[in-house]
C-alpha cells in the first residue's frame, strides 16, 4: 500500500484517526510434529491495515477462524504482534514500556463474547466492575462505590445489585456487567468481541440498543467484531470483511452491502438468511463449496482461490494487492478493476 | 388425509430441588407427511424438550411427561415401552443434534457410526450396510465419500460432521426427521450449504422435517409452517406467509422487530422486547408473555389465552387481543 493513498484518505477524512493499524501480523507457533520439527506457524492475522476514526463503529466480520478476534486482541496488545504497528491516538504501542502500556490500556477496553466465562463467579458485581478502578486509580472506597453504582445505572442495572454475584443474573444482564466494567475508566476505544452472539434474539436487541446509546452519550469508538452480518450492518458505520487472516474488503456500510466487489463478500452477504419468506424465495444465493483452508497452510496466491467461483489463473499464482479502488472502498482481488 | 404426526396436550415437567419446572405446557399440533415445520423460540421455551419428549428421551428423574399423546402413523408413542421405542427411534423418527462436535463419538469411525443404525433396524450384512453408508455420505455431498468411511470425526470439519450427522439421520429413511438447531454451530456460508442440502434431500426423499431453531431467518428460507413457542406453549402457529406477513401475536411481532435486516433503512432502531422470559419454576397464571407485553389488559394476567384458529388451519394465535393488535405487526 502506498504512502500517498494513505495520505489522500487522511485529507478526505474529516474525522480524526483514533487507531491506525499498519501491516499487523500475528502468528501462533505450530504444534510439535516431532521433537525435531514443529508444524507451520498458524497465521491467524497475516498483514492487515486499517484505520478506526474517532466516534465511529467499525464492524469486523468473517467466519470462525478468520482471525477477527485475534485482530481485536492484538490491537490492545493483549497479544504481542508478530509484526506491524498499532498507533493509538498518535502513539505507537510498540514503543511503550510495560508501565506506559498499562496506562494506555485504560483508554482502550474490551467487551468479551461469553458473559458466563468472562465474569469471575467468586467476585461480586461491585468488585468486578470496580477492579479497573483498583488498578488504575487511587480513589477511596466510597468514591469507587459511587462510581460503580453510577456505571450500573448507565448500563441499565439496578445500582443496589453491587453485592450480588454473577450467577444471580441472566445472560443479557451479565453482558451489561461486562459493559459496565469496560466503561469504568472512561475509555475512548472499546473492542466489542461478539458481545451478543451468546444471547437470545430479543435480548440481543436490548444490548445493541444500549451500546448505541452509550456511544452517543459518551462519544465512544467501537470495533465491533461479529459473525452476524445483519447485526453488524445495523450498528456499523464502516465494515471490514476478513478471510483467512486478511482483510478482503473494507468500505462504508452501505457501500459494502449494495456494491460489494469481492466474491467472498458477495457470497457472505447472500448466505445471510432473511426473515422474510418472499425475499428468501427470490433471492439469488451464492453457495460456496468446501471449507476454509487451514490457516497454518494457506493456499498460494489469493487465499480465497480454493472456494472462489470466479478464480482465474492469476489468482493461483499471485497474491492480490489490498488497494483502494473507489473512494474509501478497499478490496483485495485480482478481478476488480 | 390423516396427519403423519399428531401431538395432543403434551406436558413435560422436571421435578427439581427448587420446584417443578413446567417445560412443556399443553402443546398440541399436527404435521403432514412431507411438511417442513419450523419450531421457533428462545432458549428455555421448550422447543427442544418437546421434541425430546416425543422421542421419550427425557431423563427420568427429574423429567417426566405428565400428560399427552403423540400419534405417529396410528401409534401413540407415549404408550410404547423402551424396547418398542428403540425400534421407532432412528427408523421412524430420526434426530440431528445441534453440536456435531459432541454428538459424534470420537473413538469410532464415521462409517461405523452410520452402519450402526442400519444394522440395528434392517436385515443387512455388514458389507451391504457399509455400501449403503458410502451412498449416504455421497448423498450429503462429502467428497470422496467411500474413502471417508474410515475417517474419525476429528478428521472432518464442522460442516462435514453435520453432513455426516444428516447422513446418519437419513440412513433408515425415517418418516420424520427432527433437526435440533442443526446449523447454529456453523458459519453462515456453511449454514447456506446445509440448508440447500436439506431442501434438496427433502424434495428427493419426501420425509417430513421438524427444524428447531431460534433463527427466524433460517426458517423463512426453509419451512412451510411454523410454531412459535414461548415459555413452553405454542403462542402462534400457521403457514409461513401468515406468520411473517400477518403476524398477530405481540411476542412474534417483537421477535421479528428485534432482528436487524439487511434491507433495513439505515438508522432504524431495533425494537427490543423489554424484560426477560418468565421463570418456568413459577409460571404466571395468565398469558406467559403478559409481563413483557405492551398490549396487556387485566384479563391477560388472570386467564391464559387458548390457541384459536383465525384463518382455519393456516393460522392460529394465543392472544386475547389479537384482533385489536392485527395490522400493527405487518411491516
Amino acid at each position: 500500500m502506498g504512502r500517498d493513498s494513505r495520505d489522500r484518505i487522511k485529507m478526505k477524512a474529516e474525522k480524526k484517526k483514533l487507531v491506525e493499524v499498519r501491516n499487523l501480523k500475528k502468528y501462533f507457533p505450530g504444534t510439535e510434529v516431532s521433537i525435531f520439527q514443529t508444524g507451520n506457524d498458524v497465521k491467524a492475522v497475516d498483514g492487515v491495515s486499517f484505520d478506526v476514526y474517532e466516534q465511529e463503529t467499525l464492524g469486523l466480520v468473517g467466519e470462525t477462524g478468520c482471525g477477527k478476534t485475534t485482530v481485536g486482541r492484538t490491537m490492545l496488545h493483549l497479544y504481542q504482534p508478530t509484526a506491524g504497528n498499532i498507533i493509538f491516538d498518535g502513539v505507537d504501542l510498540n514503543d511503550l514500556g510495560e508501565r506506559e502500556l498499562r496506562f494506555a490500556r485504560s483508554k482502550m477496553q474490551m467487551i468479551f463474547q461469553d458473559p458466563y466465562a468472562s465474569l469471575n463467579p467468586r467476585m461480586t458485581v461491585g468488585s468486578i466492575v470496580g477492579s479497573p478502578l483498583d488498578v488504575h486509580t487511587d480513589q477511596s472506597r466510597k468514591e469507587k462505590r459511587e462510581r460503580v453504582q453510577e456505571l450500573l445505572d448507565i448500563v441499565g442495572l439496578n445500582p443496589d445489585f453491587v453485592n450480588r454475584y454473577p450467577h444471580e443474573f441472566s445472560g443479557g444482564q451479565r453482558q451489561r456487567i461486562g459493559i459496565a466494567r469496560a466503561l469504568a475508566l472512561n475509555p475512548d476505544f472499546v473492542v466489542c468481541d461478539e458481545p451478543i452472539s451468546s444471547l437470545d434474539v430479543s435480548i440481543q436487541a436490548q444490548v445493541v440498543n444500549l451500546l448505541e446509546d452509550l456511544q452517543k452519550k459518551l462519544g465512544l469508538t467501537y470495533l465491533f467484531i461479529a459473525h452476524d452480518l445483519s447485526m453488524v450492518r445495523h450498528i456499523s458505520d464502516r465494515m471490514a470483511v476478513m478471510y483467512l487472516g486478511k482483510i478482503v474488503e473494507l468500505a462504508d456500510r452501505d457501500e459494502i452491502f449494495l456494491n460489494s466487489l469481492h466474491p467472498y463478500t458477495q457470497a457472505l452477504m447472500s448466505a445471510v438468511p432473511v426473515p422474510d419468506p418472499d425475499l428468501a424465495e427470490t433471492k439469488h444465493r451464492i453457495i460456496l463449496d468446501g471449507d476454509i483452508p487451514n490457516p497454518s497452510n494457506p493456499p498460494l496466491g489469493c487465499n480465497f482461490n480454493t472456494r472462489c467461483p470466479l478464480a482465474t489463473d492469476v489468482c493461483f499464482i499471485e497474491e492480490p494487492e489490498y488497494r483502494e479502488v473507489n473512494d474509501k472502498h478497499w478490496v483485495a482481488c485480482h478481478l476488480v478493476k | 388425509m390423516t396427519p403423519l404426526l399428531e401431538i395432543k396436550n403434551l406436558k413435560t415437567r422436571f421435578y427439581t430441588q427448587d420446584g417443578v419446572v413446567r417445560a412443556v405446557n399443553d402443546v398440541s399440533y399436527t404435521m403432514d407427511s412431507g411438511e417442513i415445520l419450523g419450531v421457533v423460540g428462545e432458549s428455555g421455551c421448550g422447543k427442544s424438550v418437546h421434541a425430546l419428549s416425543m422421542m421419550q428421551l427425557i431423563p427420568y428423574p427429574p423429567g417426566k411427561i405428565t400428560n399427552g399423546e403423540v400419534w405417529l402413523d396410528g401409534q401413540d408413542l407415549l404408550t410404547l415401552n423402551e424396547e418398542e421405542m428403540q425400534k421407532v427411534r432412528g427408523r421412524d423418527i430420526a434426530m440431528i443434534f445441534q453440536d456435531p462436535m459432541t454428538s459424534l463419538n470420537p473413538v469410532f469411525t464415521i462409517g461405523f457410526q452410520i452402519t450402526e443404525a442400519l444394522l440395528l433396524h434392517n436385515d443387512m450384512t455388514k458389507r451391504e450396510a457399509k455400501d449403503r453408508a458410502g451412498e449416504l455420505l455421497e448423498l450429503v455431498g462429502i467428497p470422496g465419500a467411500k474413502d471417508s468411511l474410515d475417517d474419525f470425526p476429528h478428521q472432518f470439519s464442522g460442516g462435514m460432521r453435520q453432513r455426516a450427522m444428516i447422513a446418519m439421520g437419513l440412513s433408515c429413511e425415517p418418516k420424520l426427521l427432527i433437526a435440533d438447531e442443526p446449523t447454529t454451530a456453523l458459519d453462515v456460508t456453511i449454514q447456506a450449504q446445509i440448508i440447500d442440502l436439506v431442501k434438496k434431500l427433502q424434495e428427493e426423499l419426501g420425509m417430513a422435517i421438524m427444524w428447531i431453531t431460534h433463527d427466524l431467518g433460517v426458517v423463512a428460507e426453509l419451512a412451510h409452517t411454523i410454531n412459535v413457542m414461548y415459555a413452553g406453549s405454542i403462542i402462534e402457529t400457521g403457514q409461513i406467509h401468515n406468520i411473517y406477513k400477518e403476524t398477530k401475536h405481540p411476542y412474534t411481532i417483537g421477535l421479528l422487530g428485534s432482528l436487524p435486516r439487511l434491507d433495513d433503512a439505515p438508522g432504524t432502531e431495533l425494537v427490543s422486547i423489554p424484560g426477560l422470559p418468565p421463570d418456568l419454576l413459577a409460571l404466571p397464571e395468565g398469558c406467559p408473555f403478559a409481563a413483557r407485553c405492551e398490549y396487556r389488559i387485566e384479563k391477560c394476567l388472570i386467564e391464559k389465552p387458548p390457541l384459536v384458529g383465525i384463518n382455519g388451519k393456516d393460522h392460529s394465535v394465543a392472544c386475547w387481543r389479537w384482533e385489536e393488535i392485527a395490522g400493527i405487526g405487518s411491516k
